[in-house]
């Protein structure tokens, strides 16, 4: 029954709202009846009848009415054709671009802008996207002989990146065009890791393999009933063992770091408390080669952004080579200082006072298994990856590590994090 | 970028010089990617169409040059405009010799690899390739979006490619005197490793025309030498390890 009572109150109201907006309308309609009533002295029944008429077809939902009563049922529904592209190139993950007809950008996302760097609107695409396969994408889709195309586009450096760009035309008639790019980094990394795994591997893994199996045949046969060459042959075998196990760390190591090549952005590194907790784990090492770490830690906030862990490793092993290397000089200086140049960031160097590097050598030292000097680099331990993996943490961090040394005079390991 | 001349035609035109630089410099990029990874994965057949690719360089230098003649002619240009046309003329031989050195290597490749090297030899070749590819990739990058101020990055890394180039020389030096089999091909790579070197020189004045293009300026002239390749000298006999 209440619902009933309500319905009927519904309908009431919309009946009165009908009235309400036909007022005048109905108003005009009655005056003229009532005037032709006074002068053509028609029948008061007649002028009853149609002012009645008047009211009901008042009363009808007109056909205006429903039409704009259901355009605006229709906005609501489709809120997609008042959504801005901007917004909607924005929730697009992967990079886009917005061209016009000339081949300028009009729009990049986000995404687009993290990947490539320095788009802007107005820069055109052709001379930012110089590879011959992009060139002819972008002519075959300006020039309307097609109208979506896909390639693949491979960019070398800074650090390997592979897409599958699909190109189409926005809409009808717009003039505009979109670029999507689709990573596929990821496989085309795996393809060559596996190949790099294999060749640096198994080139740096027999050396030490083939010492061991050159001592078990010792130890079988003449050594078999000596036990102080015994006991010799065991040491070492367990050392070379040792010097497997750290290459395969760092391989490993290398290859995690070469799996994912950006940076997740907006995470940020308090330096100085990274630092701090560098030197203290290095502790025990720096106290074993004789060596006094001394810090220098310029005032203020001295956060970067970047990943806590990488940077941390980063630190660790250059920190690890001035203790070891430059273990002849007595002492270490850590010191963190703001710089300008190139770009605004934070100088971290790491000094040692040791025998140095010599002058050929600098360019090619962060080169995978480049040593200066083997043996002392096998008495200490090193796998030849170090300074590599430093390096790839680096470029990933938009950082610059600059090397100055003299032979004699110690060597200087900076690097130059920028701060936005 | 640049203002809007009256005759659209015009513009068009200048356009397409940039464009046709931007397409050159692409290929010239690609040119020396494929030569060197021809040359490290041993693989003739890559070194082939490297050395056909060149005739698109050619090409596109010649028909930059033709049209910028045209242009000059036809528009009489001023100030900006006849810096961009004239330094399109510059950029697209320094890009023409650019694939002329990336030739030279796809070349070389058949010899290098007769007798299978070590790739330890090819590493050192590889990373200068890198330094000389990013130079040559962020030059170009400045010929697009025009910000000059971003150019003593290249000049920074020409020093690099210099240090890296003279340590590669007597490393390779270094395998000859060990080996008289080395030699062939060491002596191959040394070329390899010049034209390389070559190929960074031709990004800094690559460089030095945009800031030209852009400024109406000559950049200024402190280049340090690092290529100290004329000073390497070895003793006659290695210390016995």
């Amino acid at each position: 029954m209440a619902e009933m009572g309500a319905e009927q109150q519904g309908a009431a109201q919309a009946i009165a709202i009908r009235l309400w907006n036909s007022r005048w309308l109905l108003a005009a309609g009655i005056v003229a009846v009532l005037a032709v009533y006074w002068f053509a002295g028609m029948s008061g029944y007649v002028v009853l009848l149609a002012c009645a008429v008047l009211l009901a077809a008042a009363m009808l939902q007109t056909d205006a009415a429903r039409q704009s009563a259901e355009s605006a049922a229709a906005i609501e529904a489709g809120g997609l054709q008042r959504l801005s592209g901007e917004y909607l190139a924005a929730a697009v993950a992967d990079p886009l671009i917005i061209f016009d007809r000339t081949a300028v950008i009009v729009h990049a996302n986000a995404a687009a802008f993290a990947a490539f760097g320095g788009i802007a609107p107005g820069l055109s695409l052709s001379l930012k996207f110089r590879a011959p396969e992009m060139q002819t994408l972008l002519d075959s889709i300006l020039s309307g002989d097609v109208a979506s195309d896909v390639v693949d586009y491979t960019e070398k450096l800074p650090v390997e990146r592979a897409y599958r760009v699909s190109a189409s035309s926005v809409g009808h008639g717009t003039d505009l065009y979109v670029l999507v790019f689709k990573d596929q980094s990821e496989a085309r990394r795996i393809d060559r890791m596996r190949a790099d795994f294999i060749a640096n591997a198994s080139h740096e893994l027999r050396t030490p393999l083939a010492s061991i199996s050159g001592f078990i045949e010792t130890l079988r046969g003449p050594a078999r009933s000596d036990p102080a060459a015994r006991e010799q042959f065991l040491q070492i075998m367990q050392n070379q063992t040792g010097r497997m196990a750290r290459l395969i760390d760092d391989l490993l190591s290398l290859s995690r770091l070469e799996m994912k090549p950006y940076l997740k952005p907006g995470t940020e590194v308090d330096l100085r408390q990274t630092l701090g907790s560098v030197i203290d784990s290095l502790g025990p090492l720096a106290r074993e080669n004789g060596v006094a770490i001394e810090r220098d830690f310029a005032e203020g906030s001295l956060d970067v952004p970047g990943d806590r862990d990488e940077l941390f490793q980063v630190f660790e092993n250059l920190l690890e080579n001035a203790c070891k290397y430059g273990q002849s000089g007595g002492r270490v200086v850590v010191s963190i200082a703001r710089s300008d140049v190139p770009e605004p960031g934070i100088d971290v160097t790491i000094r040692d006072y040791g025998p140095g590097i010599a002058e050929e050598h600098i360019p090619r030292i962060t080169e995978r298994f480049y040593r200066v000097d083997v043996e002392n680099s096998r008495t200490q331990k090193g796998t030849g990856l170090g300074l590599s993996i430093v390096k790839h943490i680096l470029t990933r961090h938009n950082a610059r590590l600059s090397i100055k040394s003299e032979v004699g005079k110690g060597a200087a390991f900076s690097v130059h994090l920028p701060t936005r | 970028m640049q203002s809007v001349h009256i005759v659209s035609a015009y513009d068009e035109e200048l356009k397409y010089l940039s464009k046709r630089i931007a397409a050159m410099g692409g290929h010239a990029e690609r040119m020396v990617e494929q030569a060197i990874a021809a040359l490290v994965n041993a693989d003739p057949g890559l070194a082939q169409k490297v050395i056909r690719d060149d005739l698109v360089l050619d090409e596109g230098q010649r028909e930059i040059d033709d049209k910028a003649i045209v242009i000059i002619a036809k528009r009489q240009p001023m100030a900006t405009d006849l810096r961009e046309i004239v330094g399109a003329i510059r950029i697209s031989a320094d890009l023409e010799r650019v694939g002329d050195l990336g030739k030279n290597v796809a070349k070389r490749v058949v010899s290098v690899i007769e007798g299978r090297q070590p790739t330890s030899l090819f590493r050192g070749l590889e990373a200068l390739a890198d330094l000389a590819l990013t130079q040559l990739k962020e030059v170009l990058d400045v010929y697009a979006s025009r910000s000059v101020e971003k150019i003593g990055f290249v000049r920074d890394r020409d020093d690099q490619i210099d240090a890296m180039y003279t340590s590669l020389f007597r490393e390779l030096l270094t395998y000859m005197m060990e080996d008289p089999r080395n030699i062939t091909p060491c002596t191959h790579l040394l070329f390899c490793a010049k034209n390389i070197e070559r190929i960074g020189d031709h990004a800094t004045n690559i460089a030095e025309t945009i800031y030209y293009i852009v400024t109406g300026d000559q950049m200024p002239a402190e280049r340090p030498k690092g290529d100290k390749t004329d000073k390497v000298v070895l003793p006659a006999t290695l210390p016995v390890k």
